[in-house]
């Protein structure tokens, strides 16, 4: 990708990554406040004695941290090059 | 028939109104990009490999594949693997690996373009008004299955949810594309990820275990053990033989239908074209073998584990294997197909209950958006760009691609109505779709290899499988000859298939081939290696690399055949 008509910018908030991460997030947060404030016998009795919202909140957060970092540590370049008809096309990871 | 309704409260409520602010938000943020027919049809070929293999497995994981595959799961048990590790990761390797490079190599922008650019117009036009019309089709049934659900889960009035449904899908696409329509089906994945897998475990948990679920599907009286072991699979292919069940899930499903639909159907393709590398666009369908051939644990599981936990559907399942299904459902009031909201209603509490109904209502929506992004493209540069009106600049293809995005969605609402009062008929209708699939991978397959194929050879192959497969279909219906199960969709697959290459056969040996410098990018022996190969971009290390990973892939496949099987 060494073309000098190329201009570099990060995608920003525009990364489904950023999307996937806040969203898994928000999902996490309301369940794990339900799982432990909320945690009735008769759920209880549904699941087996699993507290489910609980363990599916933390378990929400943790891949929504995840995300998050993936997003941050490898953010998109756009790459726009002038000279080519299809316009943006993102860089490769830079690994 | 009594309604499944699923005590909703406002912690589910709450969930999947913010589900839905992201997806329509996704639409918003993906409209900034837009500014070309390019980017608004095929996302500009930006995307890297990861997003658009989820969006590749996606696409395909709607109403039909979720409900119907814990459905078959409930019925049969581990022979419904077979739809994924028989029916779905080969053919998707095999379109990575070897005809990918094709598609994106040449610069296509939709596989009937292919079909124009190596066949000329003939087979263009078959393939391109046969696959719109499909899509329109199945959009509808996809939208008339979420406006079910919606009807069944919130109560709401079937034309009202389906109004609401195709709203939503309509803003986010013509807002932002086929950008938006991966995005969201990235997003939709990893909501029914977090849906299923948790209602899996706990149904398991529930049965006691692994274990229990073994002791009390052997036990149920029916189909006993068999349930347990996806090979041979005589209940699901039909056939009372071992050996020929095997060999007709190989050849018949494996071989014929899947390869047919997964390497030649654009809903698939068109993820992979999205992408930003020929390397990203083979590792496409590769990458997304891997999620592929887990999603049957916790879609076929728990159609298994509803089967014997949840006391109405065993009872259903008792009466239909004794006297027959219809009786089955008129005395418990629910069918297969419910296996997955009933175990959601038994095992998931408030809170895990609206992601599942969220994650449920991604999945219908993604089968529906994948229909209408994939049309769209076909439509204005297959058929409108080529034979309406063309030599205009890009602007005006980008405002067909969204007008024809607003005409598709009014249709599949109409459409839907219909597959509402004529069920059987939409039936009938995607079955015959189906037989488009299996004589084009032959004509594609030909074509590729075999320069000397000729244009005329094209649409005759085409025309004449499908016409054969629709023959055997007809045969079998009238009760010419008798095959239950899937074994009729098998022989009348392979049928088109072979007949397809009989045609294009003696034909091309009738007619003039094309010139040898007309066949670049389409015909593997006259195409230079390096146009597979992309210059721009570093050799990339072993494990982004398509055959080797493909390679791990189909060892993993083999695996968990043999240790489930």
């Amino acid at each position: 990708m060494s073309n000098s008509n190329e201009l570099t910018k990060t995608a920003g908030a525009f990364d489904i990554r950023n999307f996937i991460g806040v969203l898994l997030g928000i999902f996490g947060i309301v369940l794990t406040i339900a799982g432990i404030v909320d945690f009735t016998p008769d759920e209880a009795e549904r699941t087996g004695g699993i507290d489910a919202n609980l363990w599916t909140g933390i378990g929400l957060i943790i891949a929504a941290a995840l995300f998050l970092a993936w997003a941050k540590v490898r953010p998109i370049r756009i790459v726009e090059t002038t000279d080519d008809v299809t316009g943006t096309e993102a860089a490769p990871d830079n690994d | 028939m009594e309604a499944i309704r699923l005590d909703a409260q406002w912690i589910d409520y709450l969930l999947i109104a913010i589900y839905f602010i992201f997806v329509l938000g996704i639409g918003w943020f993906a409209k900034r990009g837009i500014s070309s027919s390019i980017e608004f049809l095929l996302s500009g070929r930006s995307l890297p490999a990861w997003v658009t293999a989820l969006a590749f497995v996606s696409a395909n994981l709607g109403a039909v594949e979720i409900m119907g595959m814990s459905a078959t799961g409930a019925q049969y048990g581990m022979p419904t693997m077979h739809y994924f590790w028989i029916g779905a990761v080969p053919a998707m390797l095999f379109l990575g690996v070897v005809m990918m490079p094709f598609y994106y190599g040449s610069k296509v922008r939709s596989v009937p373009e292919f079909m124009r650019k190596r066949f000329g117009p003939g087979a263009h036009l078959v393939n391109a008004l046969s696959f719109a019309v499909a899509q329109i089709l199945i959009a509808g049934v996809n939208l008339f299955l979420l406006g079910t659900i919606v009807n069944r889960l919130l109560g709401w009035p079937l034309w009202i949810a389906l109004v609401v449904a195709a709203v939503i899908v309509l803003s986010y696409i013509t807002l932002g594309g086929l950008t938006a329509a991966i995005y969201n089906e990235v997003l939709q994945f990893f909501v029914i990820v977090a849906a299923l897998l948790p209602l899996t475990i706990i149904g398991l948990n529930r049965v006691g275990g692994w274990d229990g679920l073994v002791e009390k599907v052997s036990n149920d009286g029916m189909l006993g053990a068999e349930q347990l072991s996806s090979w041979p699979g005589e209940q699901l292919s039909g056939f009372a033989n071992p050996v020929l069940s095997v060999v007709g899930i190989v050849f018949g499903l494996g071989f014929v239908l899947s390869f047919g639909y997964w390497t030649t159907n654009f809903v698939e393709v068109q993820r992979a074209m999205a992408s930003k590398s020929i390397n990203a666009a083979r590792m496409t369908p590769i990458l997304g073998a891997f999620p592929k051939m887990l999603i049957p644990f916790i879609v076929v599981i728990p159609g298994m584990i509803a089967a014997v936990l949840v006391t109405q559907l065993s009872k259903f399942k008792e009466i239909s294997a004794s006297v027959g299904e219809a009786s089955a459902a008129a005395e418990t009031g629910v069918t297969y197909n419910d296996a997955l909201l009933l175990l959601m209603r038994e095992v998931l509490p408030n809170g895990l209950l609206g992601v599942a109904i969220a994650g449920l209502l991604a999945a219908f929506m993604a089968g529906m958006a994948a229909n209408i992004s994939a049309f769209n493209t076909v439509f204005s540069y297959d058929l409108w760009q080529q034979y309406v009106v063309k030599d205009r600049e890009d602007d005006y293809y980008l405002k067909v691609g969204r007008f024809a995005t607003i005409g598709a969605c009014i249709v599949a609402i109409f459409t839907a109505l219909i597959a509402g009062n004529f069920s059987n008929l939409m039936d009938y209708l995607q079955t015959l779709f189906g037989f488009f699939n299996a004589p084009l991978f032959a004509t594609f397959i030909l074509g590729m290899f075999w320069k000397r194929m000729s244009a005329t050879a094209g649409w005759v192959g085409l025309v004449g499988g499908t016409l054969s497969a629709v023959a055997v279909f007809i045969l079998s219906e009238t009760g010419v000859f008798d095959l239950p199960g899937q074994g009729a969709a098998f022989l009348a697959a392979s049928t088109a298939f072979v007949v397809d290459i009989l045609l294009s056969v003696i034909v091309t040996f009738r007619t003039a081939p094309k010139p040898a410098h007309e066949l670049r990018g389409l015909v593997y022996s006259e195409t230079p290696k390096a146009d597979f190969e992309d210059f721009n971009e570093p050799k990339p290390p072993v494990w982004k690399r398509p055959v080797p990973v493909a390679g791990a892939a189909l060892v993993l496949v083999i695996i968990l055949n043999v240790t489930f099987g």
